[in-house]
């Protein structure tokens, strides 16, 4: 593939792309306008952004929503990779259809149903609604990502690798330690990241499970933008992006890097 | 063909590797059944077949990556059938060589070495010996993504010999290489198994490959063994027709059997009768065919003498010309074709045989191997 | 010895899939039940705003008690109330609407990049990701930006002398179908991009070589074996957006009263607990074909055949 790219493909990818970026633009040049209004130009300012520094509750909001994001996003990635490993290695074992179908439910279900059993669950079983309520959510949540992400890799695995492990002397756990999990590491890492970034976004499922004190980024952007278009939440929004944007492309580098280390077959 | 080396030949050598009645299936399809096969120490030994033979399956069983579903499979006199692959003092050189990507050239050599826990200096001493034997010294600190196809070719080499494994096991490992490489690497391998006189088995599609280096090999059909012999043995005596076919090109003469007192004789369809060599009983008016190599028949544009022994006539419809060798496709009167191989001693500007011209075929009665099956 | 290794083996295995298992069950499984349970309840003032609770100290009686106290009440209030019945409509259209648009839309991106240079690809890819990586809620945000009254496209459309007053986008069907097309689009994109790149390229050569033109080929060879990453993308889009919140909440008015909206308000605005629940369970009824469907195009995908 990548022959013959008509001028037809050219529009239709520029516009797509334009039409994706094009808001999140608008959003971020507006961050620095000194005017209140958005039909009003007043010039470059960074008036919005010193506004954050005084903004307490955005702040506690932003730390909550990270501690979050990486405490789920480290138990999603383990249980998600367990999970990939038991679909693509344990074949065909009895409790695979239900178990699949639980796995991958989450990528589509709507997230006012997962948030709103989960929350009816918490009740149930009287745990306080919080930080370990929303972690919990988030993880459960995201962790069908992870597995999406990580197993996709274990299929493309050369099982080559693991037999030549073996043959060599090494035993099947210390194989799958030494050998496997380095290789699929950047897969493993992306699923990470997709977790942490899912976490750090989600506004439904942490309305219904969050309680006193643990306020998320999105929760309080939310509460803030239902009154209108407030400067302050471009300033912060534009910061969020900035972010994500610098990650997302050092990972996309260093997972392109370690899996071109990887083409070493004989063909 | 090395000399003086046939341990199979002593009825007291016991066999390093034995397989003893092993089947394997895989649902419906059979891949191995009811197989033995004896392979001694120190032997280059060959599987040859088509694919989908089982070779690579009876690979992977004495490698310990299938288990047979009958059978026993015996390593210096023991069943090796429940032992699992990191525990066999066997090791495997893969087709795709399976380097660990994120290791360097000497720690994948040193892989194995460091499952057995040896000491440091120990194993990069032994490193240091492989990494000379394959000549990659200067590689050592290299990724496998930074070499090229030979290098990591010789890599994987090294790093299945670094446990002196009593049996290194060679699955297609020259499939990847182009024709002038793997000839150079073929007589590598020789070398270094003969140095080394670790029992080498290979598994290969390609017949020339399993000829230059095999001491002895197993041309293998349908998960059954066709003949086990030496090169030679199974090029020039065949014991069956598909053998006689899949190894190398053949002519052959179908007919039955008619009684005589000077040899074995086979009369074909058409009457004619030719003659191969004494010895074998044989049942008048059995069906069987005359297996002759193309080499083995000589070309000639004058008719031989009236008395020639087994000559047939006919016009050439066809020349290979292979710069070697020239091969004759000659259509018989009575339809069928054979092919006679001549090697092009001489330069010369035109050959004297050309298309369509009539040539008489012949071959000498120790050409012809009786085939009954 | 040799079922001594393979003993050894299978007991380390279940423990891989014991903890995820187990996990699922408790937050994913048993949640389900729950709602479940509380759509057959009934409202009350008291915490929690639910009866009947099943109190396992009262033992036997307790459990009888609580089986009693179980109803389908709550789902004879959904059918009385045509709110109900026209959020799960309105759901349903625009869903099905939206999916439509992006197959239509995200069709001839996915088919742009896949044809760039392939030294182009990673980074289209990257951009086309790097959106949906980016949060929604900024996202659908942004769009407020641009759609309220003194807004940039009210601006750009009377600078270009289109309109004369500023039109209401906002609180409008047309916000939120622009709101959910966005947000929406790399996950159509993706799944087809991924298709269109295993295509094989010879097949469409074959098809030019034995006289096809360019867009017959399109149609006839293509498009076919696209069909699985149209599927996947049209499920993974079509599901979640049937209960979409957020983007109706934003950027609709009260009279796109989308599912999701209706679900969120009768739980934090009314605390009708057993209502809300009701809701979730014949909205998940609604979708359970759709989601077994996706699961069997999904598996296919990943395992390849």
């Amino acid at each position: 593939m990548g022959r013959r790219f008509s001028s037809f493909n050219l529009v239709s990818v520029t516009l797509g792309i334009a039409f994706l970026y094009l808001p999140i633009v608008i959003l971020v040049i507006y961050s620095f306008n000194a005017s209140r209004l958005v039909t009003v130009w007043g010039g470059w300012s960074l008036r919005w952004y010193a506004a954050l520094l005084d903004d307490g509750a955005l702040q506690e909001a932003a730390a909550n929503s990270l501690l979050i994001a990486l405490a789920s996003a480290t138990a999603a990635t383990v249980l998600g990779t367990l999970a990939a490993l038991t679909l693509t290695r344990l074949g065909r074992f009895r409790g695979r259809l239900p178990f699949a179908a639980m796995l991958y439910a989450p990528l589509v279900m709507p997230e006012v149903i997962t948030g709103l059993s989960l929350l009816l669950f918490f009740v149930a079983i009287n745990l306080d609604r919080g930080f370990l309520t929303i972690t919990i959510a988030h993880t459960t949540l995201t962790l069908c990502f992870v597995a999406v992400v990580v197993q996709s890799r274990l299929a493309s695995f050369d099982r080559a690798l693991e037999e030549a492990a073996m043959d060599l002397g090494c035993p099947p756990l210390r194989t799958f330690l030494t050998v496997t999990v380095p290789i699929i590491a950047p897969a493993i890492a992306a699923g990470f990241l997709l977790a942490f970034s899912l976490s750090l976004d989600d506004l439904v499922i942490a309305s219904f499970t969050t309680g006193p004190g643990a306020t998320t980024l999105p929760i309080r952007i939310y509460s803030d933008v239902r009154l209108g278009v407030k400067p302050e939440i471009n300033a912060v929004c534009t910061i969020f992006v900035a972010v994500i944007a610098l990650v997302v492309i050092a990972a996309s580098i260093l997972i392109r890097r370690a899996e071109r280390r990887q083409q070493v077959s004989a063909y | 063909m090395r000399r003086g080396f046939t341990p199979w030949a002593d009825p007291n050598a016991k066999p390093v590797v034995r397989f003893d009645g092993v089947s394997k299936r895989y649902g419906s399809t059979i891949a191995v059944e009811g197989l033995s096969l004896d392979i001694y120490a120190g032997e280059f030994f060959a599987l040859l077949g088509p694919s989908g033979c089982g070779k690579t399956t009876l690979l992977r069983m004495l490698a310990g990556f299938e288990t047979p579903d009958d059978g026993r499979v015996l390593l210096a006199g023991e069943d090796i059938v429940g032992l699992p692959p990191y525990r066999r003092p066997v090791n495997m050189m893969f087709q795709s060589y399976a380097l660990f990507p994120h290791l360097s050239v000497f720690n994948n050599i040193a892989f194995g070495l460091k499952q057995d826990r040896l000491p440091k200096a120990e194993i990069a001493e032994q490193v240091g010996k492989m990494l000379q034997l394959v000549r990659l010294e200067s590689l050592a600190d290299r990724k496998p993504h930074q070499l090229s196809g030979g290098e990591r070719q010789r890599v994987a080499l090294a790093r299945s010999l670094a446990k002196r494994p009593k049996v290194l096991l060679l699955d297609e490992p020259l499939a990847a290489l182009d024709k002038k490489l793997r000839e150079e690497t073929q007589f590598e391998l020789m070398e270094l198994q003969s140095r080394l006189g670790t029992t080498f088995v290979i598994v290969t599609h390609d017949q020339e490959e399993a000829m230059t280096v095999a001491h002895r090999m197993a041309v293998m059909n349908r998960g059954r063994i066709a003949q086990v012999g030496t090169p030679q043995q199974i090029y020039e005596q065949p014991n069956s027709r598909w053998v006689a076919e899949f190894v190398g090109d053949v002519n052959l003469i179908e007919g039955t059997l008619a009684a005589s007192a000077d040899g074995v004789v086979l009369e074909d369809a058409q009457g004619r009768r030719f003659q191969a060599g004494a010895g074998a009983k044989v049942q008048p008016g059995a069906p069987a065919a005359f297996a002759v190599r193309p080499e083995k028949l000589r070309l000639a544009l004058t008719p031989p003498p009236a008395n020639a022994l087994n000559t047939v006539s006919g016009r050439v419809v066809d020349i290979g010309y292979l710069g070697d060798i020239s091969v004759y496709k000659v259509r018989l009167d009575d339809g069928a074709t054979m092919k006679a191989s001549v090697t092009n001693a001489v330069r010369l500007a035109e050959r004297p045989i050309g298309w369509q011209d009539r040539v008489w075929l012949s071959f000498a009665p120790d050409a012809a191997v009786l085939l009954t099956v | 010895m040799k079922s001594r290794s393979a003993r050894n083996r299978l007991s380390g295995r279940w423990l891989i899939a014991a903890l995820p298992y187990l996990w699922l069950i408790a937050f994913f499984f048993l949640p389900f039940l729950i709602v479940l349970k509380i759509s057959l309840s009934q409202t009350v003032i008291a915490q929690p705003p639910y009866t009947p609770t099943l109190d396992l100290a009262a033992g036997w009686a307790g459990l009888k008690a609580f089986l009693e106290g179980l109803s389908f009440s709550t789902y004879g209030l959904l059918a009385q109330d045509d709110i109900y019945l026209l959020s799960y409509l309105k759901s349903l259209q625009i869903a099905a609407l939206s999916t439509l648009v992006l197959i239509a839309i995200g069709l001839p991106i996915a088919y742009g990049m896949a044809r760039a240079p392939s030294r182009a690809q990673p980074i289209l890819l990257v951009a086309v990701i790097l959106p949906f990586w980016t949060s929604f809620l900024i996202r659908v945000y942004a769009w407020i930006n641009i759609l309220q009254r003194d807004g940039l496209l009210n601006d750009a459309l009377r600078a270009l002398g289109l309109i004369e007053e500023p039109v209401a986008w906002l609180a409008s069907d047309t916000a939120v179908y622009i709101g959910i097309i966005y947000s929406y689009l790399p996950f159509m994109v993706l799944p087809l991009y991924a298709n269109f790149q295993k295509l094989d390229e010879s097949l469409l050569e074959a098809a030019a070589d034995l006289g096809c033109p360019r867009w017959k080929t399109f149609f006839l060879v293509t498009l076919p074996l696209v069909m699985p990453g149209i599927a996947a993308g049209a499920l993974l889009c079509f599901i979640p957006i049937i209960g979409e919140f957020v983007i109706p909440d934003l950027l609709g008015s009260s009279r796109t009263l989308m599912i999701g909206q209706t679900l969120w308000t009768e739980f934090f605005a009314n605390r009708d607990w057993p209502v809300a629940s009701a809701i979730a369970v014949v909205l998940l009824a609604l979708l359970v074909v759709p989601i077994a469907f996706y699961e069997n195009v999904h598996s296919r995908q990943i395992e390849g055949r």
